[in-house]
């Protein structure tokens, strides 16, 4: 076993904490305050190969391996989670499943666009009705003369409104329940494909949040993404990656945050001493660092795993679930320290905890990775 | 980075577990029942090359690395928490300050059978005033002639009374406070060193754990470990390793409960189904399972640094805290999954629940993790 970085790793993720400093971190706030997509900052990520990253380089990527992702997108959301959840969606969801089940022909025209970030991507599968459930979809697709016509509507839709292609999830027959579910290649100016509801969120403001909605959109035949019903395992198949990303939002989330707690209560003073001083905020304190700790070696674990081409389904839930409800229950806790200036905007650590909490819902939600990590367990 | 455990580690663990499960589980209840030591586990544990895992072969060790150490305490906790606290103590206490600190002479003398299983260790540090505050010792060692004259008593002292050998703390100069600790190496039967009384225990009931009572024991000169006035030094690093030892034991019962409930929620039934299909239940397995892997994440790392040189005392604090409050908490959900049935010696869970509450309290409570890891934080 190797606890250490490697040379390489520590090098890539000291270019990107620089990277953060300089062009993350400076529109942070603003980007919460205004609600603006970072369309600037996703530039520069794809100037320097950041939008493929794990993505090889014959298809526009960098070539470099999971765990430098990991490490990037834990970078980037220690100052601005929405820009990590951004990355990681286009890359874990938006981007793989072309890599893996695109044609030679379709990973011409997307995965090199999306790879070296030139085109931005998403991912639709959520539904009012099919959250959790997402085998119960409803949105269809029919075939008809070398196109297929998408109905129906998706909702939560991550980078929706600011992609340049979605990768959509539609029945091509709702008879056969999650074996007609069949995958898409939709570019954002297909005819009746609409941009519906734009949600207004707690927090992760910089990202978009839409309802797309398919009114006979048209979809060529050759953007059908793997075989007929073969959907769902496909969503299944990116499910392991999409979780290591949001574990690794989450990392970066519950550390800032609790850095930001760290540094206040060394300087705050109350009955004539600092308030790290008192043991009732060092030791939270000390708990909160540990499990940090321990959700970092289970989220790069998996990283590692991913890296290596290895199954690692318990892993990345393990390392979801540790992550993100350390995120939350850390983000949390570091308001608490600060007192009622942990509530004010000019502190930024309300800002973590409005952010953390989608971390334990989407890509899965928690109770969904419990429901994995048992049936690994028990099996 | 490298998640894997080598080959060897691999194979060692093999060899431990098949250890503790053909040697050691047959026994441990009704051990647990009746209080008793084996001392015939502890010379079996010799013959299978683990009681000097750690240590080179020129002292009679197996030359093998922290990481192997932790996984045999791991093992051995899985089946039977008191074996690896016998373990833990012999090699992490005892043995570790004579390798570190031990003259050449000492180290052919004490090491050499310590490893080999030939000799139990033991190590005396905490007494009736001197629990978290170390460094309030009121044991005195005077120097007469060739001649130390110890006098004090220690208290909850594991391995006590079967061990050979014990790392002695005392005072050499009272005014110097923490500075005036030294240590020194005693052997049983020193005229002057008895044992008293023997607690009885919630749990690690197999593990023995006296008082040592020192009457003007003399003990020789050429006993002092390190220099006079290094003892609390001594201590300190002992601990810093130690607590990775117990970081493991907490491990290897949570891991021991967890398997038993996973066995037990796939078999018994309930509504017509096995209860694991509830929700309820195998929630609970999921997180178990979960605080367990990190667990022995944090464990393993804080060994791998030690095998590195590097900082570890940090690594090894959090490593203790984290797998000792988890232990705590899955065996008293394991208890819960079991229902009734967990509450009774039927089982061996209400058993690894007993067994993991010491993990918070001895070799530092977790209170002192705590300070531990926020002093370091301040470095940071």
């Amino acid at each position: 076993m190797n606890f250490n970085l490697s040379a390489h790793h520590q090098r890539k993720r000291e270019e990107y904490r620089q990277f953060t400093q300089e062009h993350i971190k400076p529109r942070a706030k603003e980007i919460d305050e205004k609600k603006m997509f970072p369309r600037e900052a996703l530039q520069e990520m794809a100037a320097r190969g950041y939008m493929g990253l794990p993505l090889p380089r014959e298809w526009g990527g960098k070539g470099d391996d999971f765990l430098s992702y990991v490490l990037l997108i834990e970078e980037i959301s220690k100052a601005c989670p929405s820009t990590g959840g951004i990355l990681s969606v286009h890359t874990s969801v938006g981007t793989y499943p072309i890599l893996y089940y695109g044609t030679e022909t379709q990973k011409n025209k997307y995965l090199s666009r999306l790879a070296s970030g030139e085109w931005l991507g998403a991912f639709a599968l959520t539904e009012t009705q099919a959250g959790s459930d997402a085998g119960a979809i409803s949105t269809t697709a029919r075939l008809e003369d070398e196109y297929y016509y998408l109905n129906g509507s998706k909702v939560f839709i991550t980078n929706g409104g600011e992609a340049d292609v979605y990768t959509v999830f539609a029945t091509i027959d709702s008879s056969i329940g999650k074996k007609g579910i069949t995958a898409f290649l939709v570019d954002k100016d297909t005819p009746g494909m609409l941009i519906g509801t734009k949600e207004e969120k707690m927090g992760l403001n910089g990202s978009t949040t839409v309802e797309l909605v398919f009114e006979d959109a048209r979809i060529p035949l050759n953007n059908r993404l793997g075989k007929e019903g073969e959907g769902f395992p496909i969503a299944l198949s990116l499910l392991d990656g999409g979780r290591i990303g949001i574990a690794a939002q989450a990392l970066g989330i519950a550390s800032a945050s609790l850095e930001i707690a760290l540094d206040f209560t060394r300087q705050r003073e109350q009955f004539g001493q600092k308030l790290f001083d008192f043991q009732g905020v060092s030791c939270t304190l000390a708990d909160y660092f540990t499990r940090l700790e321990a959700a970092k070696l289970m989220v790069y674990r998996a990283g590692w795993l991913k890296s290596r081409g290895e199954k690692c389904t318990k892993e990345s839930s393990m390392a979801k679930v540790m992550a993100t409800d350390l995120a939350m229950d850390a983000s949390s806790k570091s308001v608490s320290l600060m007192g009622a200036r942990g509530g004010l905007k000019e502190y930024h650590v309300e800002k973590y905890f409005r952010d953390a909490k989608v971390t334990q819902i989407y890509e899965g939600t928690n109770q969904i990775q419990r429901m994995v990590i048992a049936r690994e367990v028990l099996n | 980075m490298d998640f894997r455990l080598t080959e060897e580690h691999e194979m060692m663990r093999k060899m431990i577990r098949d250890f503790a499960v053909n040697e050691v589980e047959p026994g441990a209840a009704e051990r647990d029942e009746n209080e008793e030591f084996s001392r015939e586990l502890f010379d079996q544990m010799g013959k299978i090359g683990i009681t000097g895992i750690p240590w080179p072969e020129e002292y009679g060790g197996e030359g093998a690395d922290y990481l192997s150490y932790v996984i045999a305490v791991e093992e051995l906790s899985r089946v039977e928490a008191s074996a690896g606290t016998t373990l833990s103590a012999h090699i992490s206490l005892c043995s570790w300050p004579i390798f570190k600190f031990g003259t050449e002479e000492q180290k052919q003398k004490y090491l050499q059978p310590l490893s080999k299983g030939e000799k139990l260790g033991a190590f005396g540090l905490t007494e009736e005033q001197a629990g978290t505050d170390a460094a309030a010792q009121k044991t005195t060692a005077v120097l007469d002639g060739n001649e130390y004259i110890l006098n004090g008593t220690k208290i909850f002292i594991s391995n006590a009374g079967d061990a050979e050998i014990y790392v002695v703390f005392a005072m050499t100069d009272p005014e110097k406070k923490a500075k005036g600790i030294s240590a020194f190496i005693v052997e049983k039967d020193t005229p002057g060193f008895t044992f008293g009384k023997k607690e009885k225990k919630m749990g690690l009931r197999s593990s023995p754990t006296l008082e040592l009572i020192f009457e003007d024991c003399r003990i020789p000169k050429e006993n002092l470990l390190g220099q006079e006035g290094e003892g609390f030094k001594i201590a300190m690093s002992v601990l810093d390793g130690g607590r990775n030892g117990i970081a493991a034991q907490a491990v290897g019962i949570a891991q021991g409960a967890l398997d038993a409930a996973v066995d037990y929620a796939k078999q018994r039934q309930q509504f017509g189904q096995p209860i694991g299909n509830f929700q309820a239940i195998s929630f609970m397995l999921a997180d178990c399972a979960t605080k367990i892997e990190a667990s022995r994440l944090l464990t393993y790392q804080a060994a791998f640094l030690e095998n590195e040189g590097l900082p570890y005392s940090q690594a090894s604090s959090m490593a203790k805290l984290y797998a000792a409050e988890t232990a705590m908490e899955v065996t008293t959900k394991v208890v819960q999954i079991f229902g009734g049935y967990g509450y009774t010696r039927e089982y061996p869970v209400e058993r690894f629940m007993r067994d993991a509450k010491i993990t918070e309290l001895y070799e530092g409570t977790s209170e002192v993790q705590r300070l531990v890891i926020s002093r370091n934080l301040l470095k940071g």
